[in-house]
């Protein structure tokens, strides 16, 4: 047996301890060990964007990300997108405007359009479209994501 | 008493005041806050991991098995092969449905499983696949159905005879079923026409791409009780054939569905459920099992392969005269490709009085095939749509016209035996030809295209329960799985009902001992079915609520009426007293009498059929063969649309799932029989860049027998996908594609090799 490794990560703000195998992904702990479900986990290889995390303010596949790679550095996650009973305009737009059928792409692509948002609170749809390439979402033929992303970039330039 | 299906009619008249508004789905909350919990999502305390070994060869004989050195692994708690599963007689349903979850005599797919290992940690597990010895001697395989009808063919089953054929035989053989449809006379169809048009077509299978691989926690208790949570489109399917399978009553079997992370189709029959099962028995302690991605590609779905033949004729005013059709699909390695659908479906629609469809299905050495919406219909109407366009080319006649000259209407029996009653078919077809994207002329260096689509619809056993709460809000239990929000809408038409706010009312997905059966969530049956039982709930609840009035008020009870929520004296006594709402109803009487409740179980008729309509517009790259979808719209006949934006979801999400379906997706297999693009990198889903936004277009004929009149839409959006892209870039390149995908080399070649 490999010997674990101790790696201290801050997820959504709070310092988490733990000790994981070299080779777990920061999904498989994100999920297994700190029982923090709202990522989810759909091919293992980067190519779904199921699980969107924010890893030091860059957008990562978790499943591409080694936990041990985490140690010392802040993750954010679906969990930690809404303040309290607050939701963020995106949840929001995505609930009003009908951006989600299932559920389960949900969570990466809110955390993806979030990073969008934070580099570029004017997309056009071209550019919203592109940004999003990488979460794959089987149900909703994407027509009702990009209107709900860019009716929560209108709703936050003006607020 | 009469049943709601005989006295339930649409009323046109009735003012509606929730149907027909958006209000944000229950569910959605937990799912924008990742609370929801989805297959993987659920633990026990002592859960071990799963994982399966799988069959590297497309057929073997599995001569041993030796997992001694994998139980001696420290952390190995269990470990499964064929040997613990209870003997089933290949060829029979449960025979062949304990095949498709573990390997028995011979490995039959590569991905077949052929043992499974639990252990304290997945990454034990795997450690132990490893050490699983297992002795194969690999036979020939065959991977294209055409090649597995031919004499000389590998024999991949001892059992099989064709049924269906006009002179039975006793020779084993891998076409499993031959049916022939017919009506009017063929012959005399051909005669009459003045134009006749015979093609060849062919597709590949692809897979129903959910995001969510199967994932479930189940656990085996000592007195033989077995709970089960898994994603599902049906708990109480998955619970039956569980009880088959593994010889366990049904009644010891709770299957609990958890969100479901799409479907499609793909989850209406289990894969790791069984295995799971006997992993739990065999370790005493719970088990979770989640699917890779890559084993969801080897080892579930796909949808059916096709290769077939369709000859029309019409006359020289566009009328179509006769409709052939010569199919053969590919079922995997076991039947059960519900192909009788295609003949059914295909050229359901047009008024059509001579009609021969010659049905095979076939075997071959891949994972069984499992549904996807409308199975085995729309990679079949790319071709009739393909044919129509062309017989409309020869005559010079606008190819909407064409499906309007040819329309069925009510009144029409289909080859089926149905007799149609009021359907939307002609009104979507003039919808499309009223909408902006037809009448708008086709952008310079593009083709446009259109198709049509049919499916029954379908209703089906159906249980839910209703119990009003003293203070007046409403639980309804229900047990058809919400595969994409179809919990929202029945909330919305039980509010509706009953006269209160939809945000009293919240909807419990069952798990298997909480209610009667309920068929899969299928056929575009969900929210027509489920609708119809909570109406009958409702109206039960509401003769229940009179009874209590009309006792608080000491009168009888016909001079009580229900209207907007509320009990109201009527008759003489109206106005003497103040009108009761069902809180103030089951505030008083709860206590005195229990609780208002309501359980309805049926098997629900009077589905009525979906008809769409599809118009594209795509600009086809001639050096790379690429496809580009510019425009698109779908108009479709919703009957009534309960929530508008989750009927506009279903109508985008079939037309992506199709426009993938038509450019990209195929399994690939190689020489040794092995897939070959076993990932979503070499299996290429659209993604949000590859579309444009999808205009939808909601046309409403009630469908008579529903109190809302509506029709299912679930199934619909998919199917005129494919021919209508097929056509728009037959018009684009100026000859029509006739095999799917219609991936770019596929177009190079027709490019280069077309006298255009």
């Amino acid at each position: 047996m490999v010997k674990k490794a101790h790696v201290t990560t801050s997820v959504n703000g709070d310092e988490y301890e733990y000790l994981c195998e070299p080779g777990q992904t920061l999904v498989d702990v994100l999920r297994n060990e700190l029982e923090l479900t709202g990522t989810k986990e759909g091919c293992s290889t980067g190519d779904c964007g199921a699980c969107s995390v924010m890893l030091e303010g860059e957008l990562v596949c978790s499943c591409l990300v080694l936990a041990v790679e985490t140690d010392g550095k802040s993750v954010e996650t679906i969990e930690g997108m809404a303040k309290g009973d607050d939701l963020h305009p995106l949840q929001r737009n995505f609930l009003e405007l009908n951006g989600l059928q299932c559920g389960i792409c949900t969570p990466g692509v809110l955390i993806a359009a979030k990073a969008l948002l934070e580099r570029n609170p004017n997309p056009t749809e071209t550019e919203t479209r592109f940004w999003l390439a990488g979460n794959l979402c089987r149900c909703t033929g994407y027509d009702k994501i990009v209107r709900s992303v860019m009716a929560a970039a209108e709703e936050m330039r003006g607020a | 008493m009469a049943t709601i299906l005989e006295d339930s009619k649409f009323d046109a008249q009735r003012e509606l005041n929730i149907v027909g508004t958006n209000p944000v789905k229950h569910d959605g909350l937990d799912k924008v806050t990742g609370r929801a919990k989805f297959g993987a999502d659920f633990f026990l305390p002592g859960m071990l991991f799963g994982c399966i070994l799988r069959s590297p060869h497309a057929h073997a004989i599995i001569k041993s098995i030796d997992t001694s050195a994998a139980e001696a692994l420290p952390g190995v708690k269990s470990v499964v092969t064929r040997d613990d599963f209870p003997d089933q007689p290949a060829g029979s349903a449960a025979g062949d449905m304990t095949r498709v979850a573990m390997a028995r005599e011979k490995a039959l797919f590569d991905g077949h499983p052929v043992a499974a290992v639990a252990a304290t940690s997945e990454a034990v597990a795997r450690r132990a696949l490893k050490l699983i010895k297992v002795d194969y001697e690999v036979l020939p395989h065959v991977i294209d159905p055409v090649d597995a009808m031919k004499p000389g063919a590998p024999i991949l089953h001892d059992h099989i005879r064709t049924k269906g054929l006009d002179e039975p035989n006793d020779n084993p053989t891998n076409v499993t079923e031959r049916m022939v449809s017919k009506m009017g006379d063929i012959e005399k169809g051909f005669a009459a026409a003045d134009f006749i048009v015979e093609r060849e077509f062919d597709s590949k299978p692809m897979h129903q791409g959910y995001i969510e691989p199967q994932g479930c926690v189940a656990e085996y208790s000592k007195d033989g009780q077995v709970e089960l949570w898994c994603s599902t489109q049906a708990p109480f399917v998955y619970r039956d054939r569980l009880s088959a399978v593994l010889k366990i009553d049904a009644a010891k079997i709770n299957v609990q569905q958890s969100e479901l992370g799409g479907g499609f189709g793909g989850k209406t029959g289990f894969y790791p459920e069984p295995i799971a099962i006997q992993l739990s028995k065999k370790a005493t302690r719970p088990v979770k099992m989640v699917l890779s991605r890559g084993e969801v590609f080897r080892g579930t779905g796909p949808v059916s392969g096709t290769s077939y033949k369709i000859k029309m004729g019409c006359t020289k005013d566009g009328k179509i005269t006769a409709a052939q059709g010569e199919l053969i699909f590919q079922t995997g390695i076991f039947t059960g490709s519900m192909y009788f659908n295609a003949p059914n479906a295909m050229f359901t629609r047009y008024d059509l009085e001579n009609v021969y469809i010659e049905s095979f299905e076939v075997v071959s050495n891949r994972p069984k095939v499992n549904s996807f919406r409308a199975p085995c219909v729309p990679q079949i109407v790319f071709g009739v749509e393909g044919v129509i366009d062309e017989l409309a080319k020869k005559i010079d006649m606008d190819p909407l016209d064409m499906r309007l000259k040819n329309a069925a209407t009510e009144g029409y029996t289909t080859i089926y035996g149905e007799t149609l009653g009021p359907i939307g078919f002609v009104e979507t077809l003039e919808a499309a030809k009223a909408s902006d994207h037809y009448k708008s002329p086709v952008p310079e260096g593009q083709g446009r295209g259109i198709g049509s689509g049919f499916w029954f619809n379908r209703g089906g056993e159906t249980s839910t329960s209703m119990n009003i709460a003293p203070d007046g809000s409403v639980t309804i239990i229900t047990g058809t799985a919400d595969v994409a929000g179809s919990r929202i809408s029945i909330a919305m038409m039980a509010a509706e009902e009953l006269g209160i706010p939809v945000d009293k009312v919240r909807i419990t997905m069952a798990d298997t001992n909480s209610l009667g059966f309920n068929r899969v969530t299928a056929g575009s049956r969900t929210t027509y079915s489920v609708g119809m039982t909570v109406v009958d709930n409702a109206r039960e609840c509401i003769s229940q609520f009179v009874r209590r009035a009309a006792e608080i008020w000491d009168v009888p009870e016909d001079a009580v009426v229900f209207e907007n929520g509320e009990c109201r004296p009527a008759g003489q006594n109206a106005g003497n007293f103040e009108p009761l709402s069902i809180a103030d109803i089951t505030k008083q009487t709860t206590m005195s009498h229990g609780a208002v409740t309501a359980s309805t179980s049926m098997n629900v008729t009077g589905a009525g059929p979906g008809f769409g309509l599809h118009i594209v517009d795509v600009k086809v790259d001639e050096e790379t063969g690429r496809t580009d979808v510019m425009r698109y719209t779908v108009v479709e006949d919703a009957g009534k649309a309960i929530h508008p934006l989750q009927v506009e979801g279903q109508y985008q999400g079939g037309a992506v799932q199709g426009i993938g379906w038509a450019l990209n997706e195929e399994y690939v297999y190689g020489e040794d029989g092995r897939l070959q693009n076993a990932s979503f990198l070499d299996y290429r889903m659209p993604v949000t860049s590859d579309v444009p936004m999808i205009d939808t277009v909601i046309v409403e004929v009630p469908n008579p027998l529903h109190p809302f009149g509506l029709r299912g839409v679930g199934e619909v959006p998919v199917v005129p996908t494919m021919a209508a892209i097929g056509n728009a870039i037959g018009n684009a390149i100026g000859i029509r594609p006739r095999s799917l995908p219609m991936s770019p080399p596929k177009l190079l070649e027709l490019i280069d090799n077309a006298d255009r």
